[in-house]
């Protein structure tokens, strides 16, 4: 695929093509530019008032009074240090993993094809029906994870997703569980645009397989990490259905991610001005990440 | 490149060891939907139903109306495949063959897009679409996931057009084509399987949409699937696990079938394209 784009000639460029390429662009502008350029912009504006929702007197500004607010709700603090626990808790070990397991696929092995297969399946599901299934899994009574423990006489009877102590760490093993796939399937691509000859070179060279990972592997899927990284810390930053499912942001708020606050904030309590406030606190963490996945593109951009 | 033999019993155990993490959870669902009541309450589960039932799928069909979500899921998802990628072609055409202002601002869209908290654009969505009269209405969450599957269809449809040969179009345009007429009937034939796979995963992904679904429908006989599935988890987080497994295995073939039949083209030419172009 990339052989070709690369061998593409420049594009055609008759003066009289060009009016032809605005009246293509429109169908798919005017939405985006409707519902979501403007959406976006509008919530916002959103965050500089005391909008609630089903309320009869008019929206009025109240300037930065949101921002100040959130700089003091300790709850809002809380649930973005959960978020920042969780994102890295679910990035970082589900990266290390999905390195290994990629290099293992890169491999001349059997079940490979079954590997891939199989990957498909969490990656397909609702997340719905992944935080049910866990829901079963974690189960006190009749789940599977409790009964595996007690036959390997490691204790019994614990309720994995309400007891303060382990939600968090629970909910976590789930994210990682969903993305895994995902991320590993990402990373054996870039492991794949790795040209062979410098492995074999480096071989021939005497270098064992850690050289061979430390000199030859790693710079050239750097880039392709770092980009994989930064988006699945965004995406875990943002989640929200999985951790609804599973605990609903409970016990104790033990689990409640921005996502979650902000929903309820907005939808339980009716205060969008509020909520859309968060929410332009979480665009700014998410550009800061943001920007380091675009550096790591124009990496990428300048090897090749 | 040689393996010594105990490096590669290490590989195979790492590689079993992956297949049951991924593959034991999707069982215990299976197992859970096909047990009766009674070994469902047994102090001691078992990975094998002694007296496998369907049951469970009977009385989770009774309990909620989950075949009315399966087909507001079906219409809405449907829908929007469509819509998202008759709109998107052209444009994505366009970003393809042209690298201009406009198509490098598109692109910053896309990723920018896929990477923003839906929470600050669903509060003014919801409001907008309560003014239009299409809160608590399928045709306005359709509207909803047209737009949200438009970056993603517009990502993979341009690195779909870049592996057409741009020679192609210019033969037709030589031929007195003009660019319409070169799209239509020399590009698009070509593009055909980009399409349908982008058309596919957008399917996929409006049918496991929950986030959205869940602030702007609230009837209970608009309600698509995800949402009706919360529902058999009760207020204090106790369910019916039997119905409950059964529902979400349900809930789960559609794009387990639509992934199965674009598995190949996801795991290679979309990531290779999103992680490289």
């Amino acid at each position: 695929m990339t052989s070709v784009a690369e061998a593409r000639r420049p594009a055609v460029r008759a003066a009289g093509r060009r009016h032809g390429a605005w009246f293509l662009v429109l169908p798919a502008l005017i939405p985006i530019l409707g519902l979501s350029v403007g959406p976006l912009l509008y919530g916002v504006l959103l965050a500089f008032t005391d909008a609630q929702s089903g309320r009869t007197a008019p929206t009025a500004w109240t300037g930065a009074l949101n921002f100040r607010d959130l700089l003091h709700d300790t709850l809002f603090w809380e649930s973005f240090r959960i978020g920042l626990v969780w994102a890295a808790g679910v990035t970082v070990p589900q990266f290390l993993l999905a390195l290994g397991l990629a290099l293992l696929l890169d491999q001349d092995l059997r079940l490979r094809r079954l590997a891939r297969v199989l990957a498909i399946v969490p990656w397909a599901m609702p997340e719905v029906v992944v935080g049910i299934i866990w829901r079963l899994v974690y189960h006190p009574d009749a789940g599977v994870l409790n009964e595996t423990l007690h036959r390997l006489g490691l204790g019994s009877g614990r309720d994995w997703l309400s007891a303060l102590s382990t939600a968090l760490p629970a909910v976590i093993v789930v994210g990682v569980w969903a993305g895994l796939p995902q991320t590993t399937v990402a990373l054996l691509a870039g492991l794949q645009n790795t040209p062979r000859e410098l492995h074999e070179a480096a071989a021939v060279d005497g270098a064992g397989a850690w050289r061979r990972f430390r000199a030859v592997t790693w710079p050239a899927l750097g880039p392709v990490a770092l980009a994989v990284t930064a988006l699945n810390l965004i995406w875990n930053l943002n989640s929200f259905a999985l951790v609804y499912v599973l605990t609903n942001g409970g016990p104790g708020g033990r689990t409640r991610l921005p996502m979650l606050f902000a929903y309820e904030e907005a939808f339980r309590y009716g205060q969008f001005g509020y909520a859309a406030a968060m929410g332009c606190v979480l665009v700014a963490v998410v550009s800061v990440l943001l920007a380091v996945f675009l550096a790591g593109r124009l990496g990428a951009g300048r090897e090749t | 490149m040689r393996t010594r033999p105990a490096a590669r019993a290490g590989q195979y155990a790492a590689l079993l060891a992956y297949l049951l993490f991924l593959a034991l959870p999707l069982l215990w669902l299976l197992s859970t939907a096909f047990k009766s009541p009674r070994e469902l309450g047994s102090l001691h589960p078992a990975w094998i139903p002694r007296h496998p039932t369907p049951a469970n799928f009977r009385q989770a069909l009774d309990e909620q109306p989950l075949l009315h979500a399966a087909l507001n899921s079906l219409l809405v998802a449907l829908t929007a495949a469509v819509v998202a990628v008759l709109l998107a072609t052209p444009t994505a055409y366009v970003m393809a063959r042209h690298r201009s202002v406009l198509s490098r601002a598109a692109t910053g869209w896309v990723v920018f897009s896929q990477a923003f908290p839906f929470v600050l654009v669903i509060i003014p969505l919801f409001l907008v679409l309560k003014r239009l009269r299409l809160i608590d209405s399928l045709a306005g969450l359709t509207l909803v996931y047209v737009v949200w599957a438009l970056p993603f269809a517009l990502w993979m449809l341009v690195g779909h057009v870049r592996a057409v040969p741009a020679e192609l179009e210019e033969a037709a345009a030589v031929d007195g084509a003009g660019r319409l007429r070169t799209l239509v009937s020399v590009t698009a034939p070509l593009l055909a399987p980009g399409i349908a796979a982008t058309a596919l995963f957008a399917f996929v992904t409006a049918w496991n949409e929950f986030f959205f679904a869940l602030v702007l429908l609230k009837s209970p006989g608009k309600q698509t699937l995800p949402v009706v599935l919360t529902h058999f988890i009760g207020a204090e987080g106790a369910a019916d696990l039997g119905p409950l497994a059964a529902a979400a295995s349900l809930a789960t073939l559609p794009p387990l079938a639509v992934f199965a039949v674009i598995q190949r083209r996801i795991t290679g030419g979309l990531l290779a394209g999103a992680v490289k172009s």
